[in-house]
């Protein structure tokens, strides 16, 4: 099977105001497949935002390799990880971060613009109508409910046709019900476009929806040394 | 999407703070265009109207420029009179001895031509006679040879229109010596017209009214030039008016003509007039204020006026030279001390951009970590700050400039009749061309430290929830 995301001996320190650094991150192993579906379980603090801000290049490991769909991330420089980023990963967070000045549709649109340069209009209705927000797609953020707003927030993460979805607590601000459509939502279309999906979660009701569920703090050996 | 419609959507997004800043800005670029436009237009009116034709304006001595502002502008006071002799000596001998005959002046004056004739040739030198005023407006004595040579317009073809009426003779059987003709101008706030009959006040326009009027036969056409706001009478009926005679002493006094005997105030209302109704002056009697030059060939301009300048009594100006001076000495410095200030006006306009973006920063960094989360490079995120600085600078200059053109348009009408320039909402000065480039360079230093700091933005931290 494809593997489309193998983390492979990758540390990350962050330095300390006081001088020094601290470890968050020493993980030996870590495989996505090719559209396999994996929820991440990890205490607050455990470094799960971080492992997908690593994941997503927007951080730089301090050791081992992280590839995905065959791209060694750590011998990219800064601008290939932001090309990479803007063709290879979708990325929901957990405060949705839609761009106020924005429209529905534009933010959607916005999800293209930064890789291909230029933004399919036709994809990111189609896009808004899967999520059920073709009604809205000229509402801006502060006109939308909180769970259409992670909608709009999936739409986005899909619109740039990405190999990896990185989806960091995404229903941890929305109400139980629309979490649920949410969740569905997250997995139905990452299914249909067969892109890989890595969700970091506290919730295990929400990790026991997945075929597979890691442990943070069984695979990162700086949370299980102590 | 490409970036200026992203930084259009920021700029509309902070939709009270942007319009404020442009609006800032379009106010120092309205003011800097005001200061151009008004330079324009004095510039235009002082360099179009220094001259109608002639050379040179011979006067008194003293100040070339006074003498320069009170003939050709009818500003500032006459600096003192010219016996009627200097005159002459810019007429040939057939015309002196013409005008020595007619006037009763010394004998001698007959036996030679004018000192100054040679250089004048085809040419002509028309006496002016300033002194009295028609309301606020200048009233000038002259002949009608004033009508006939003087020359208008950008290329000095044009010659003097009437809108109705003609110009002045210096003898009618209907109105004697007591003709006039008045400027546009004067004709429209005086509210004058064809027949009507003024009497002007010595020395300032509030001061004692003459006995004598002046009937109006014509009023010009506008011109641009200071004309339009004179009211010129004929020469020998403001040698008429009491207290324009020069005083004589006994030496001076000429032999009393036949003419001499007539009646100085004769009652010519009702019957037909007559050359010898009125004494006119002798010519020892007789004063110029200035003389208005112009040599047969331009070539002989500079030598006659040194000739002049040489003399003990008389000055001659190139009207176009004192008010290059003028400009260069006086408004010139002006204008940059304006523009100077205005530019400043831009300046702090252009930190108000710095401040508002910069100050928005704070607001904006979670949109600039989600660009970059969306693969926006560092660059691409600097632009975008740097675009909406652009678009500030673009819309505040282009705002700035409607503005000032349209009070422009709106005052064209008064600005053309205060100075007879003809402004409307596209005329422009060359050097309005560097207000957009310059306005660009300042947005853009301004943009540096917003976009600075939109390149150093932490991704990580500025995501973290």
């Amino acid at each position: 099977m494809t593997k489309t995301l193998e983390i492979t001996d990758v540390t990350k320190s962050f330095p300390q105001p006081a001088g020094g650094s601290i470890q968050v991150l020493d993980i030996p192993k870590l495989v996505v497949n090719e559209g396999e579906q994996v929820a991440l379980i990890g205490q607050s603090g455990g470094g799960k935002t971080t492992l997908l801000h690593l994941i997503a290049g927007l951080l730089s490991a301090d050791g081992g390799s992280i590839s995905v769909d065959g791209i060694n991330l750590t011998k990219l420089s800064e601008q290939g990880r932001d090309r990479f980023r803007a063709h290879s990963i979708g990325y929901v967070f957990q405060t949705f971060n839609l761009l106020p000045a924005f429209t529905a549709l534009e933010n959607v649109r916005l999800g293209m613009t930064f890789g291909a340069g230029k933004a399919d209009n036709q994809r990111a209705r189609e896009l808004l109508n899967r999520v059920g927000l073709s009604e809205r797609e000229n509402y801006r953020p502060g006109q939308l409910s909180v769970g259409q707003q992670q909608r709009v927030a999936i739409a986005r993460a899909m619109a740039a046709k990405p190999r990896l979805l990185l989806a960091d607590e995404p229903t941890a601000n929305i109400d139980p019900k629309s979490a649920e459509s949410v969740l569905d939502l997250i997995g139905e279309s990452c299914r249909n476009e067969n892109i890989a999906l890595l969700m970091v979660t506290h919730d295990m009701q929400i990790a026991s929806r997945f075929g597979r569920t890691d442990r943070l703090d069984e695979i990162n050996l700086v949370v299980s040394k102590t | 999407m490409n970036l200026i419609q992203i930084a259009w959507r920021n700029f509309c997004h902070r939709a009270l703070s942007s319009i404020l800043t442009t609006l800032s800005l379009s106010l120092g670029v309205g003011l800097v265009v005001l200061v151009l436009s008004v330079y324009g237009v004095i510039s235009e009116a002082f360099t179009r109207n220094a001259s109608v034709g002639y050379n040179l304006v011979v006067g008194p001595k003293g100040s070339p420029l006074q003498l320069t502002l009170n003939s050709v502008f009818y500003l500032s006071q006459p600096i003192e009179n010219l016996p009627y002799t200097e005159y002459l000596e810019f007429l040939s001998k057939e015309k002196r001895t013409e005008l020595v005959d007619r006037f009763r002046g010394d004998e001698s004056l007959k036996e030679r031509g004018g000192r100054y004739a040679p250089f004048i040739g085809d040419g002509y030198a028309i006496p002016l006679a300033l002194g009295d005023y028609f309301g606020e407006f200048r009233v000038v004595g002259t002949t009608p040879l004033f009508f006939e040579k003087l020359r208008h317009g950008p290329t000095l073809e044009q010659e003097f229109t009437f809108s109705i009426g003609r110009a002045f003779k210096e003898f009618s059987e209907e109105h004697s010596y007591f003709e006039a003709v008045v400027g546009s101008r004067v004709a429209k706030e005086m509210n004058v017209g064809i027949g009507d009959e003024f009497f002007p006040t010595h020395g300032d326009p509030t001061g004692h009214g003459h006995d004598l009027g002046f009937t109006i036969v014509g009023v010009m056409d506008p011109t641009g030039t200071p004309n339009d706001r004179a009211a010129f009478v004929n020469l020998e009926g403001f040698y008429l008016m009491d207290g324009h005679a020069k005083p004589l002493e006994e030496s001076d006094t000429p032999e009393e003509s036949e003419q001499s005997e007539a009646v100085e105030s004769a009652d010519v209302s009702d019957r037909v007039a007559k050359p010898d109704d009125y004494r006119l002056l002798s010519i020892a009697e007789r004063e110029v204020t200035s003389l208005l030059v112009r040599t047969e060939n331009i070539i002989f301009a500079p030598s006659m006026q040194n000739a002049i300048n040489e003399g003990f009594r008389a000055q001659a100006a190139a009207p176009v030279g004192e008010i290059n001076k003028l400009m260069g000495l006086i408004v010139g410095p002006l204008k940059n001390a304006m523009l100077i200030i205005t530019l400043i006006t831009c300046i702090v306009a252009a930190v108000g951009i710095l401040v508002a973006i910069y100050n928005s920063m704070n607001d904006r960094r979670r949109d600039i970590a989600v660009m970059r989360a969306l693969g926006a490079r560092r660059t691409t995120v600097t632009n975008i700050i740097i675009f909406e600085s652009l678009l500030v600078a673009v819309i505040g200059a282009v705002v700035g400039w409607v503005l000032a053109h349209a009070a422009i348009a709106a005052y064209s009408g008064t600005i053309e009749d205060q100075t007879g320039v003809q402004v409307g909402f596209l005329t422009t000065t060359g050097n309005e061309i560097w207000i957009l480039p310059l306005v660009v360079l300042l947005a853009l230093i301004a943009a540096l430290l917003p976009a600075w700091s939109a390149y150093r933005t932490d991704v990580g931290s500025n995501l973290s929830d």
